[in-house]
């Protein structure tokens, strides 16, 4: 029993702290603002993190199989601007495939570096958003791309439009969550995924094809920067060249702030939506107590470092570092 | 012995190798294609080419010590802007604008004192709480940003001084005053890193860490020092660079750490830590720049420049990869 208190407390806590900060965060700022909880707020909350919630997803499975992907930012300007661009040469029903097409051989030929050649995905990812970035550029000749016609496109719904009141963005976000989540709890790829990421080696000598989980991975994260590009671009029906950029350490805090081991081999898609609502609500409860935008920079470092402090103090036992 | 010194030498000289033939090929290309009728290799242009490369490099040199040391630093672009407002704003500090011309320094003092300390924040959690400098610097890149917004909303802050701007604009013997920074810093640190017992213990832990405490080294205290070594740095380039501008815009610095991160690759420094050199950085930093100039130079567009920067890094690691694996394979017969 005594065994139980201190120690089980403790260990809860540092476990599931992202958690149960998460709630205390969601009490305080209900408690400072009656707005905080209301309906409409939340979901302005969830679709306005659905962009960077939906590349949040993709980037995890990459993370699990034990890599980093830096290229989802200029990857994702390039989306939208091809989709932006195709929408009027094209017409939409045409734009959307062929943009899915050309951001997937993107995340492909990433996928077969890092997987088949086995280079080390920091560096690759690094250079590829770069490379993107002038990809994105040539394409549209520096300018910002808008469509023509916007009041007459259907293109806007999957940014503006709303099912039985609950808006686009934040049903693609979820179904998208869901599927992706099943497919990592539940099918032979997903535990494939985590068996590479969390020791590559053992899973080779198992009979795991590393090289094509790796490269698939990759695929997934490609096409949820594809849907990111879609609902970015049909949110605004316009969009500059540096549109995602700096999105993808952004989006690489959110999985971190979820739990996801930069080491790979752990992390689920329910806690990367943790991270992913923890940054937009705290974004939006400090709006809403009358602090600036940037406040929540500050915020969000603290908790980052605080979450993944506790995770690791929890797996060794003591709080402070080994390190001499 | 001999296969290594040779693979060695194949790395170390690859970067200026790339050098070469990147002159040589800019000079026959430009006949053709320069958009202006000015030769590439014009002594005016190179001497420019280095004191562009200056702020961009000084923080790169600091990343190479960073990861030679096993760890990384993502927050040094927030950094530089933070440190870049301080200079600028302390100049209009009531007391400061007492002092006149002696402000100058003393505002530096204040610029370089703030990036130390910032170093010094990601140090010690680094070393106190053993979560990686990865995620810690991804965490204060946030943080330090957010500190930035702080100091002055979305509004740019700006001083010029005529002194100020004057001494960044002068050349002494032909080379510009943020060139003599560039190479001032690259000296002190080679020194710092081939010379002294830190630098030893530098590499001895980006290699293998735990062989180092065994060893007997302090881990901690070298991380500490390195961090700080890169937070003053990357103020000392927004030193450089914003004395001559006068003017910081809270979004300034974004993504130069991982220009600084490309430009230290290029040289050849390893991510995994306990191999890498301030020379070779310094050539990767030119080979950048010359690169960007010198697709400027026949007519190509910064899209072309991102496009090739990329792909040549990737490149460089491929080739890289292939010169370890042969290195091995020998090892195995």
């Amino acid at each position: 029993m005594a065994e139980l208190t201190k120690k089980g407390i403790g260990g809860f806590l540092a476990r599931q702290g992202i958690l149960v900060a998460f709630v205390i965060f969601m009490v305080g700022f209900a408690l400072a603002n009656q707005r905080f909880l209301a309906m409409d707020n939340i979901f302005g909350v969830i679709r306005s993190s659905a962009i960077l919630g939906v590349m949040a997803l993709g980037v995890t499975f990459v993370v699990i199989g034990g890599n980093l992907d830096l290229s989802v930012g200029s990857m994702m300007s390039f989306s939208t601007i091809v989709v932006l661009d195709l929408h009027d040469k094209i017409g939409p029903t045409l734009a959307i495939p062929a943009m899915f097409g050309l951001t997937l051989l993107l995340g492909a030929f990433i996928g077969f570096l890092v997987g088949y050649l086995k280079l080390n995905s920091l560096i690759v990812t690094l250079g590829m958003l770069s490379a993107i970035h002038g990809l994105t550029l040539t394409w549209s000749g520096g300018k910002n791309m808008d469509i023509a016609d916007k009041q007459g496109t259907w293109f806007s719904i999957f940014g503006q439009g709303d099912i039985v009141g609950i808006p686009m963005p934040i049903i693609i976000f979820g179904l998208l969550a869901l599927v992706l989540g099943l497919i990592l709890s539940k099918t032979p790829f997903g535990r494939k995924i985590y068996a590479v990421g969390g020791n590559g080696q053992a899973a080779t000598f198992s009979g795991i094809p590393r090289a094509r989980v790796v490269f698939f991975t990759y695929l997934v994260s490609a096409f949820c920067v594809a849907t990111a590009g879609l609902l970015q671009a049909s949110r605004s029906l316009g969009s500059q060249n540096t549109v995602g950029q700096g999105y993808e350490l952004e989006v690489l805090a959110m999985v971190i702030l979820g739990g996801a081991s930069l080491l790979g081999g752990s992390g689920t898609i329910l806690k990367t939506l943790i991270g992913v609502l923890i940054f937009g609500f705290i974004e939006n409860g400090l709006l809403l107590v009358g602090l600036e935008f940037y406040v929540q920079d500050i915020v969000v470092w603290a908790v980052i470092i605080l979450a993944v402090w506790l995770d690791i103090a929890a797996k060794r036992g003591r709080l402070w570092s080994p390190i001499a | 012995m001999a296969p290594e010194k040779r693979k060695d030498l194949l790395k170390q000289g690859g970067i200026w190798g790339f050098i070469v033939l990147e002159l040589a090929f800019f000079s026959i290309a430009g006949e053709y294609w320069a958009v202006t009728d000015k030769a590439f290799m014009d002594f005016e242009n190179m001497l420019l080419l280095l004191k562009q490369s200056a702020p961009i490099g000084i923080i790169a040199l600091g990343m190479t010590i960073v990861m030679i040391n096993g760890n990384i630093d993502l927050s040094v672009g927030a950094t530089f802007a933070l440190a870049a407002i301080v200079l600028l704003d302390s100049m209009t500090w009531p007391f400061m604008q007492n002092l006149g011309d002696w402000a100058i320094p003393l505002a530096w003092c204040f610029a370089l004192l703030t990036g130390v300390i910032l170093g010094a924040i990601n140090g010690l959690i680094v070393w106190k709480t053993g979560v990686d400098a990865f995620i810690v610097t991804l965490g204060s890149m946030l943080g330090f940003r957010g500190l930035v917004f702080m100091y002055n909303g979305e509004q740019p802050t700006s001083h010029l001084n005529w002194t100020l701007v004057d001494f960044a604009e002068a050349q002494f013997l032909g080379l510009h005053t943020a060139t003599w920074f560039l190479f001032g810093a690259a000296v002190i640190l080679w020194l710092l890193m081939t010379k002294t017992l830190h630098g030893r213990n530098a590499y001895a832990i980006g290699n293998n860490r735990e062989a180092a405490v065994n060893a007997g080294i302090r881990v901690g205290p070298h991380f500490l020092w390195n961090f700080m070594l890169i937070g003053f740095l990357a103020a000392l380039s927004a030193v450089v660079f914003y004395s001559e501008s006068g003017s910081v815009n809270p979004n300034d610095g974004m993504l130069f750490e991982l220009w600084a991160i490309t430009a230290v690759v290029l040289g050849g420094t390893k991510l995994t830590g306990g191999y890498g050199s301030i020379v070779s950085t310094m050539g990767g930093v030119i080979a950048i720049q010359l690169l960007r100039k010198g697709l400027g130079h026949i007519g190509a567009d910064t899209s072309t420049v991102n496009l090739v920067i990329g792909l040549i890094l990737i490149a460089v690691l491929f080739m890289d990869r292939q010169l370890n694996r042969k290195g091995k394979e020998e090892l195995k017969v």
